[in-house]
C-alpha cells in the first residue's frame, strides 16, 4: 500500500508537464460504491460500470465499501472480484454501518486513481454518463463535475407529482438562499479530483442530503471549479426509496445551517 | 460574510431607503402623489417575489423530464447483465 500514496502526486505533476496524449494515459478513475444490502444491485451496477469503462477505454477501478450488509452483499462482491479481477474490483468492507461520509474517506484511502467518482449502487445512477463526466472535466479542467437532474436532458424516472414538487421546491429554496452556481446540490453522482475530495471531506460535517450540498458549498468557498452534466435519475429499481417528513425536516435544518454559517 | 448576513444587509439597506423616502428624511419635499406610490412598495415587492417563486416553480415542474427511455434502456440492460453474469459463473 505504501507505494500507492505517491501515485496521485506523480500523476498530478505528469498531468501538468506532459503533452495532452500522455496526460490522458495517466488518468485513472476510482469509482467508490458504498453498499448496504445491495446484493441484487451490486452485480448489475458493476457490470454496467465495466461495460461503460471498456467502451470508453478509460483506466479504472471499482472500490466496493460494504458496511457489513446482512444480506450477503460481500459474498456477491467476492464473486465479482473473481470474475473481473482484483485489480478492477477492490473490496474494502467495514464491520458495521458507519455512514456515507466515512465510507468516502475509507474509500479514498484505498483509491489509486487521480480522479474519484462517487455514485449510488442502487442503479439510480447509470454508468453510461461517466464518459460524459470525464469529457466535461477535461473540457474545462474542472475540479468537480456534478451530475444534474435539473438541467438540459437531465430528469427523473419513477417520481410522482408530490415527490417532484418537494424536489423542485427544495432545490428552488436552496438556489435562492445559497446561490451555489450549481443546479443540483443534493445529487450524489459526481466526479472529483482526488486531492479536492480529500480536502472537502476534511471540511464537511453534515449528513445525508445536506452532506452532498455542503460539499458543493465548501468547494465554492475554496474556489474549486465545478462543471455540470445532465443525468437521468431512475429511481430505485429494486428496493424502496424513501422521502419522509423526517428527511424534509433534516434537509431544512441543514439548509438553514449552511445559510447562516457559510 | 455569510449568506444570512448578505440577505439581512440587503434587506436593511432597502428598508432604510424606503423609510427615508416615506418619512421624507432628506426634505426633498415631493408631492403627495409620489408618497402614495412609495408607501406600498414593500407589498409590491413581496407580491412580485411570490409570483416569481410560484411561476418559476411551476415552469420547472412542467419541464421536469420523465426519463422513460432511460428506464427502458436500464431494464433491457439489467436482463442482458443477468444473462452475461450467469454465463460468467455468478451465483445469486
Amino acid at each position: 500500500m505504501a507505494s500507492h500514496s505517491d501515485i496521485p502526486n506523480s500523476a498530478g505533476s505528469q498531468r501538468r508537464r506532459a503533452k495532452k496524449g500522455q496526460a490522458e494515459a495517466a488518468e485513472k478513475y476510482s469509482v467508490l460504491l458504498p453498499t448496504y444490502n445491495e446484493r441484487e444491485n451490486l452485480p448489475l451496477i458493476v457490470w454496467l460500470l465495466v461495460k461503460s469503462f471498456e467502451e470508453s477505454g478509460n483506466n479504472y477501478e471499482i472500490i466496493v465499501i460494504d458496511d457489513g450488509s446482512p444480506d450477503g452483499t460481500q459474498e456477491v462482491a467476492q464473486q465479482l472480484e473473481k470474475i473481473y479481477g482484483s485489480d478492477k474490483i477492490l473490496l474494502r468492507p467495514r464491520a458495521k454501518k458507519l455512514g456515507l461520509g466515512t465510507a468516502y474517506i475509507h474509500g479514498i484511502q484505498h483509491a489509486t486513481g487521480n480522479f474519484i467518482i462517487i455514485m449510488d449502487a442502487d442503479l439510480s445512477h447509470h454508468p453510461k454518463f461517466i464518459p460524459e463526466f470525464i469529457r466535461k472535466q477535461k473540457e474545462g479542467n474542472f475540479d468537480v463535475v456534478c451530475g444534474t437532474r435539473y438541467r438540459g436532458n437531465g430528469g427523473v424516472y419513477g417520481w410522482d407529482l408530490k415527490r417532484k414538487i418537494v424536489s423542485r421546491g427544495a432545490n428552488f429554496l436552496t438556489q435562492i438562499l445559497l446561490r451555489p452556481g450549481v443546479s443540483d446540490l443534493t445529487g450524489s453522482f459526481r466526479l472529483y479530483r482526488k486531492e479536492v475530495l480529500q480536502k472537502l471531506m476534511e471540511k464537511c460535517i453534515s449528513k445525508g442530503y445536506v452532506f452532498q450540498m455542503e460539499m458543493i458549498v465548501r468547494a465554492r468557498q475554496l474556489n474549486f471549479t465545478i462543471g455540470e452534466v445532465p443525468i437521468s435519475f431512475v429511481d430505485r429499481v429494486y428496493g424502496e426509496s424513501k422521502l419522509g417528513g423526517n428527511e424534509i425536516v433534516s434537509f431544512l435544518k441543514g439548509l438553514l445551517t449552511l445559510f447562516a454559517t457559510t | 460574510m455569510t449568506k444570512l448576513e448578505q440577505w439581512m444587509s440587503t434587506l436593511l439597506v432597502l428598508m432604510l431607503i424606503w423609510l427615508c423616502l416615506v418619512q421624507d428624511l432628506l426634505n426633498l419635499g415631493y408631492s403627495k402623489k409620489f408618497h402614495d406610490v412609495i408607501l406600498p412598495l414593500p407589498v409590491y415587492l413581496l407580491v412580485t417575489a411570490g409570483s416569481y417563486a410560484l411561476g418559476t416553480l411551476g415552469l420547472r415542474l412542467a419541464n421536469f423530464n420523465d426519463c422513460e427511455e432511460a428506464a427502458q434502456e436500464l431494464f433491457m440492460q439489467i436482463q442482458e447483465a443477468q444473462a452475461d453474469l450467469a454465463s460468467k459463473g455468478l451465483i445469486l
